[in-house]
């Protein structure tokens, strides 16, 4: 057990130090997450109580893109001199490189979410400090279902001509729930209701990542598989 | 030759079962109270979303034992069950809005049922695209049944998460309720229906797993001389 967490801790930090050698995964994914907000913008023009109305979709669309980008990266940068080769050959359980390359994924997407909803807050002049405590809850647990999910289909598509488009194929149908969990539960906490009326989507939201991830960690020695 | 013969029995037995069905709905039947004719695309549109849910069902059953067993026959099975399972599922898609223009007055409402049935639809292109866009083809199989799994887990946390929107689709006439249900005629039509398109899934599934044979079979071949 203990050696497990070793294991997944020395990938995470692979990844981190990977990361923050190049810095290009990050900074492309915040860009492209606030392009699809600044796009958003333009398409509605929202302003007072309409800015309301749309934001949670707006943030979660904006995420939904921004990860795709990031799960793409995750597995193009294993591809560059054959570094998945050699993570396959390790005499570890694959399903501990899933788990390496999920908290990896969260992090950087969390990063990413974070500048996304401070420009979104600026732009749309709505303070996410009120209900701050649990709109963290519901976007970390819609992050993590969006994650399970991405980094597996990150991992099969990084194999198929067209990766680009294949991810979002795979990623977006199976995320559905995700989608109408996050947007919901969110949609509440920013109108401040009280918790009672999203917990049962909240629990939708944990309830499916842990699903996904008990799955993926189950079927991602497959994927791995020559 | 003998599994040629019980082809054409099979192909014999979906032909006349059809016209059975067909006869049925069309003319054993009376009209609707409220909807006149236009109900009688029932005896179309569900079986072929039962059909496409069975389907779905297939795909993971044999993306399941080509993981456990790793067997040709299994993959051969989950990939004709995706290729006929589309064009069940389009027929789906198809048929529902051809219905619920007269009925409704719209084409399209995003009821739980039509969003599932969309999603389902979307789940079976990924699995197909997944298969044909693979560098090298000798991993599609794994791979795709991967997806399959994931995507057959989905669905049923799909439509719990719709379902929680309010739905106008009719309610399920068969086994949907006390209050629910459908006239004998209807129900004996519909019954046979379903059962005719089962039938024709069934045969439609057999014929992609003999084409997935011979293709195999063939690129095998080629290979083969290929090398001399």
């Amino acid at each position: 057990m203990m050696r497990s967490i070793d294991i997944v801790w020395t990938l995470f930090l692979k990844d981190l130090r990977i990361e923050w050698r190049q810095r290009e995964a990050i900074a492309s994914v915040c860009v492209f997450g606030l392009l699809v907000v600044f796009l958003f913008d333009f398409a509605f023009q929202p302003g007072g109580e309409e800015s309301l109305r749309l934001l949670p979709g707006v943030l979660w669309i904006a995420f939904a893109f921004a990860g795709i980008l990031a799960f793409n990266r995750s597995f193009a940068a294993e591809r560059e001199n054959m570094c998945l080769d050699v993570l396959r050959l390790a005499p570890i359980d694959p399903g501990l490189i899933y788990l390496a390359k999920t908290l990896a994924n969260l992090l950087f997407l969390a990063v990413a979410e974070a500048v996304i909803v401070f420009a979104t807050s600026l732009w749309y002049n709505f303070s996410f400090l009120p209900t701050f405590k649990w709109f963290v809850c519901v976007v970390f647990f819609g992050t993590l279902g969006y994650v399970a999910v991405g980094v597996i289909f990150g991992a099969v598509a990084a194999n198929t001509r067209m990766r680009e488009v294949m991810l979002p194929v795979l990623q977006f149908p199976v995320a559905v729930p995700v989608f109408i969990g996050a947007i919901e539960a969110t949609t509440s906490v920013l109108k401040h209701d009280p918790p009672s009326l999203y917990a049962s989507w909240v629990k939708l939201l944990v309830a499916f990542s842990i699903i996904f991830v008990v799955l993926s960690f189950l079927l991602f020695e497959y994927v791995l598989e020559e | 030759m003998k599994k040629n013969s019980s082809m054409t029995a099979h192909a014999i037995l979906t032909l006349v079962w059809i016209v059975v069905a067909l006869y049925l709905a069309l003319i054993y039947t009376p009209n609707e109270a409220n909807q006149g004719n236009v109900y009688r695309i029932m005896y179309l549109h569900v079986p072929t979303a039962w059909v496409a849910l069975l389907a779905y069902f297939v795909i993971f059953l044999g993306s399941v034992g080509y993981l456990w067993k790793r067997s040709e026959s299994a993959d051969a099975l989950a990939l004709a069950s995706g290729e006929v399972g589309f064009v069940f599922c389009s027929s789906v898609l198809i048929t529902g809005p051809l219905w619920a223009k007269p009925i409704w007055g719209v084409w399209w409402a995003w009821d739980p049922r039509l969003t599932l049935t969309f999603v389902l639809w979307l789940l079976f292109v990924a699995y197909l695209l997944v298969r044909s866009f693979f560098i090298n083809p000798g991993r599609a199989a794994l791979l795709s049944a991967v997806v399959g799994i994931i995507g057959f887990v989905d669905v049923p946390i799909d439509y719990m998460s719709i379902r929680w929107w309010r739905t106008q689709h009719p309610q399920p006439v068969i086994m949907g309720g006390p209050d629910s249900g459908l006239p004998p005629k209807m129900l004996l039509a519909l019954l046979v229906s379903i059962g005719a398109f089962m039938c024709l899934y069934f045969l439609l599934l057999r014929q992609g797993i003999a084409l997935i044979r011979l293709r195999r079979e063939t690129a095998r071949l080629r290979r083969e001389l290929a090398m001399g």
